[in-house]
């Protein structure tokens, strides 16, 4: 009796599947929670670090309350977010680090996202140490120094080695490499988090202790804790020719690179006044740095920190809702 | 995944405990237990040192170990190249990513057709007529202070969520839980699975689900189904198994169909069992819909994640709030059914009074959603972020260094790190793996059967054949010595509350709270006080798993008979002996059952504490997650499956008693 039911439900479902709609393409299938009131609406994907939570509020702000879209925000990783761009979960990453595999697989052959532009802004990651260290002894800013300072940035978790702080996996780092390439006496110890590295470096500040970082630019905690960068060996093509090749033979410094855009394909096309916005959006470091730290240390929320950026500068964004 | 653990010849192990004194020995040797281990000293003691000169004594060795990287890559490419185009996800999963998106669509638009008020009013109906009246008013307070916290649409979507997993859970979890019920094949074949399930850290699920079905709220649901519908299985194979036979015998006699001995008989007196299945999904299926914010759940989940990116404890704890008053308001609605089923069905008076409270109800909800405007008005928000921040700011400056005495938490961190945990794990990562299996399948065999203590050899070898052998030691020293942590001080607390009464009212709301607190809340107040590293994932596991503990424990030596109790005072027991000789003895079945939750739950935060740099095989699924690389996330997944799955087997008392959260 029972297969008999099973037969039945396999015909049904199998009926449904051939006559009804056809195929169910999953790229064709938004979030449940968009257009729920009839409104238009946009999904931005927004990344775990504060400067990407700053551009994604702004954007919104302006798409809600000039152009009178509704707009939903999904906090993704780096990677998955291309994924979820190239299937039009979201509609656009405003700020790209440099996916070079990623921009071949869905930029150029799949065609499913399309550039962008430039956001304005340019990103540099490195190795960081805090003023007050580095004031006090000048020759840490050189790699080949720093395994002479191994023995004052030792924590319990380095295992008596120095700690270089890393912060979440998703980023870009070939921190584990370098340390090896470059003989140096150090653990990389990652936070996990950027939210606990942000933690653990206040944390070391108010109590003036030396630590070694891997940070980024631009980045708001500049303003609270400045910190000096240490000189790696210089960037070279060479260099970043060997990395693409074999990423454990990296043995030098990080490139200073342009942040993108990226849309979806389709939403480029058909996006209307939101991906035309989107496009247009551009703008720089300082102002992103504004918007983030009203955030992250101000604790404003998204909203009233993005309020308070637009009310100040109309010249700048006049033009991306013109 | 665990099968190719037996490749290995060291599914047969022994117990290095043969040294003992020849005292103590022969003591064991009348314990049943010690009698069992016998055999596998025997086997041992030929097949350690043949294991020894084959592979060596030190970790894994490479010869035992294949590595998947290669095909997981490749199968990765192979989904994201092929998920639009290829049959099987534009006939299948495209189907049932689409059904889910539009469940929770449609849950989503009633929910925000009724408006707040529709949903808080009918909210407190439905819990106070399943619950009473108590249950009634905390739904209505709770969704108010939803709204009041500013967090109305997030609430809304997380129970939109909710609404369709727990759905799907139950009757998924219904249908195999019937057919394990009914048929012992079935059983048999099911009951592994979800023993299994059950220990598997939530975190294991995400990224298979993410690769086939990208981000979003479809992988979601299916993540949160996949977690919640185990409990509702086991329960419902539970109750329809331990029907009374006398009573079947009796309907049989009387001529009823199998199908009425079913719907009649099996299922009525099933009943409670169901209804705490249920309860549990739904609990286990929030707790889910928290951490699948990881991959794109919208919701209060997304919520905490958010804030935790800006170390904003008190946004997090504002859309913590929300999550736990869902948690009680649920959990109070679902329980509180158990206790109304003995209440005899009324006469038609009594129906008809239940249907026009109904009906009145419903109408009041439908004037209300009417009438009331939708969105929850902005001006009754009241913001809690910025004082709770600056209560935490205050405790941390006042308590990470250089207390008076007892020096601040951030020594205490680095004293747990240096002097516990890093021996601990030094040990385990020195270990000659043989040995480690050995110990294994000791500890399995003293309080288990030949088939778990198999099970649990089984799966450390396939974390060895997997390559993950010295990680996943990284990661068992962390859940071991958080786990004594919480032993020590969940038996402590559980011994006051079982010697008053008044402690137990005290503390049970206090339990309640912290056991339905998502997780994810519990990070970055604990990466403040104690630094970035394993003592803040350690101090997280502690507190998410003491409640368990402390009720487990408190109520196995609460049931201990007050008879053995008078009986050793009278014999002039001092409080310390009656503690150690005849409590702890008596209540000997629920404190190793509160040994397995604290040991499951503890592995679930410590995974989670990747985040917060606990590394080990957590910081590979979070690296995996988080670069989209099926090859390092999903062996890690699976090797913390296996992990998960070696610690249950190994401190599973007897068959059948975990059942009983």
């Amino acid at each position: 009796m029972r297969a008999k039911h099973l037969a039945a439900a396999a015909a049904a479902f199998g009926l449904l599947a051939l006559t009804g709609c056809g195929a169910a393409d999953m790229t064709k299938q938004g979030s449940p929670y968009a257009d729920a009131a009839g409104a238009k609406s946009v999904t931005l994907s927004v990344q775990s670090w504060v400067g990407a939570r700053a551009n994604a509020a702004v954007a919104q702000y302006l798409l809600e309350h000039e152009l009178g879209y509704r707009v939903d925000t999904v906090q993704v990783d780096e990677v998955p977010a291309w994924d979820a761009l190239s299937q039009g979960r979201v509609d656009a990453i405003l700020e790209d680090w440099g996916h070079p595999e990623q921009e071949q697989r869905y930029v150029r052959d799949k065609k499913t996202v399309a550039d962008g532009g430039g956001l304005g802004v340019d990103g540099h990651i490195g190795w960081w140490v805090p003023k007050y260290f580095a004031d006090a002894h000048p020759d840490v800013l050189d790699w080949r120094n720093l395994n002479k300072y191994a023995a004052q940035l030792r924590t319990p978790e380095s295992g008596g080695k120095g700690q270089l702080l890393d912060g979440s996996p998703s980023y870009v780092t070939h921190d584990k490499a370098l340390v090896k390439n470059l003989n140096l006496d150090y653990q990389v110890v990652f936070a996990g988090s950027e939210a606990a590295q942000i933690t653990q470096i206040k944390q070391f500040a108010k109590d003036r202790k030396p630590f070694l970082t891997y940070w980024y630019e631009p980045q708001w905690l500049f303003n609270e804790v400045p910190m000096v960068e240490v000189k790696l060996p210089p960037y070279t093509d060479e260099c970043a020719a060997k990395g693409d090749k074999d990423p454990d033979s990296v043995d030098c410094a990080y490139p200073t690179s342009r942040l993108k855009k990226y849309l979806n394909a389709g939403f480029a096309r058909k996006g209307g006044d939101a991906a035309s916005f989107l496009k247009k959006f551009r703008w720089t470091k300082r102002d992103q740095n504004e918007v983030a730290q009203l955030m992250a240390e101000d604790r404003l929320s998204a909203e009233d920190a993005a309020e308070r950026w637009v009310k100040r500068h109309p010249d700048v964004w006049k033009e991306w809702v013109a | 995944m665990s099968t190719t653990g037996t490749t290995t010849p060291r599914s047969v192990a022994t117990a290095p405990r043969a040294q003992e004194p020849a005292g103590r020995l022969r003591a064991l040797l009348r314990r049943p237990a010690a009698r069992r281990l016998l055999p596998l000293a025997a086997a041992g003691a030929v097949l350690a040192p043949l294991a020894h000169v084959l592979w060596g004594s030190e970790a894994w060795p490479d010869a035992l170990s294949v590595s998947l990287d290669g095909p997981l890559r490749s199968a990765g490419d192979w989904i994201v190249d092929n998920r639009d185009s290829h049959w099987l996800f534009l006939y299948f999963f495209g189907y049932v990513s689409a059904g889910l998106i539009a469940a929770v669509h449609a849950v989503y638009v009633v929910l925000l057709a009724l408006g707040w008020a529709g949903v808080t009013a009918g909210a407190a109906l439905v819990a106070w007529r399943a619950a009473g009246v108590r249950a009634g008013v905390t739904a209505l307070a709770s969704f108010a202070v939803c709204g009041l916290l500013d967090m109305w649409v997030p609430t809304m979507r997380t129970l939109a969520l909710m609404v369709v997993a727990v759905v799907a859970s139950v009757v998924v979890g219904a249908l195999l839980g019937l057919a394990a019920g009914l048929s012992e094949r079935a059983f048999r074949v099911l009951r592994p699975v979800l023993d299994t399930m059950q220990a598997l850290p939530a975190f294991a699920y995400l990224l298979p689900v993410v690769l086939v079905f990208g981000i979003g709220v479809a992988p979601a649901v299916l993540a949160t189904v996949v977690y919640a519908a185990p409990p509702m299985a086991r329960l419902t194979a539970l109750g329809l198994r331990s029907t009374d036979r006398g009573v079947l015998e009796a309907v049989e006699s009387l001529g009823a169909t199998p199908r009425q001995r079913l719907l009649t008989a099996r299922l009525p007196m099933a009943r409670e069992q169901l209804l705490l299945g249920v309860n549990q999904t739904i609990m286990m299926a929030l707790s889910m819909a928290v951490i699948a914010s990881v991959i794109g759940a919208d919701g209060l989940g997304d919520r905490v994640y958010q804030a935790l990116s800006t170390v904003d404890v008190g946004a997090a704890l504002a859309a913590g709030i929300p999550i736990v008053l869902l948690a009680v308001v649920l959990d109070r609605t679902t329980s509180g059914r158990t206790s109304r089923a003995v209440v005899p069905r009324g006469g038609t008076s009594a129906r008809t009074r239940t249907a026009t409270t109904w009906a009145l109800g419903l109408a009041a909800i439908a004037a209300l959603a009417l009438t009331v405007p939708d969105t929850w008005p902005r001006s009754w928000t009241v913001r809690i972020a910025r004082p709770v921040n600056q209560a935490k700011d205050w405790l941390v400056d006042h308590l990470y260094t250089g207390l008076p005495g007892i020096g601040g938490t951030a020594d205490w961190a680095a004293h747990y790190t240096g002097w516990i945990v890093d021996p601990l794990r030094d040990t385990l990562q020195g270990l000659p793996w043989w040995a480690a299996l050995l110990l294994v399948a000791a500890l399995a065999r003293a309080i288990g059967t030949w088939r778990t203590t198999a099970t649990a050899v089984a799966a450390l070898a396939a974390i060895g054949v997997m390559g993950r052998w010295t990680t996943a030691m990284d990661t068992l020293s962390q859940v071991l010595a958080a786990v004594a942590a919480t032993l020590v001080l969940g038996f402590a607390v559980a011994v006051a509350v079982a010697r008053s009464a008044r402690t137990e009212r005290l503390l049970r709301p206090v339990l309640d709270v912290f056991q339905t607190m998502p997780q994810f809340v519990y990070l970055i107040p604990v990466v403040a006080l104690f630094g970035v590293g394993r003592a803040p994932a350690a101090a997280a596991a502690v507190v998410y798993a003491l409640p368990a503990v402390i009720r487990i424990a408190g109520e196995g030596l609460r049931a201990v008979s007050p008879g053995a109790l008078e009986s050793s005072r009278s014999l002039g027991a001092t409080g310390r002996q009656q503690l150690l000789q005849v409590q702890f003895p008596l209540a000997r079945p629920a404190l190793l059952l509160a040994v397995n939750q604290a040991v499951v739950l503890v592995l679930s935060v410590v995974i989670i504490g990747a985040l917060v740099g606990g590394g080990g095989l957590g910081y590979e699924v979070v690296f995996g997650l988080a670069r989209g690389d099926l090859a390092v996330g999903l062996v890690a997944g699976v090797s913390i499956a296996c992990l998960g799955l070696m610690l249950d087997r190994v401190t599973q008392p007897t068959k059948g008693a975990h059942d009983a959260r």
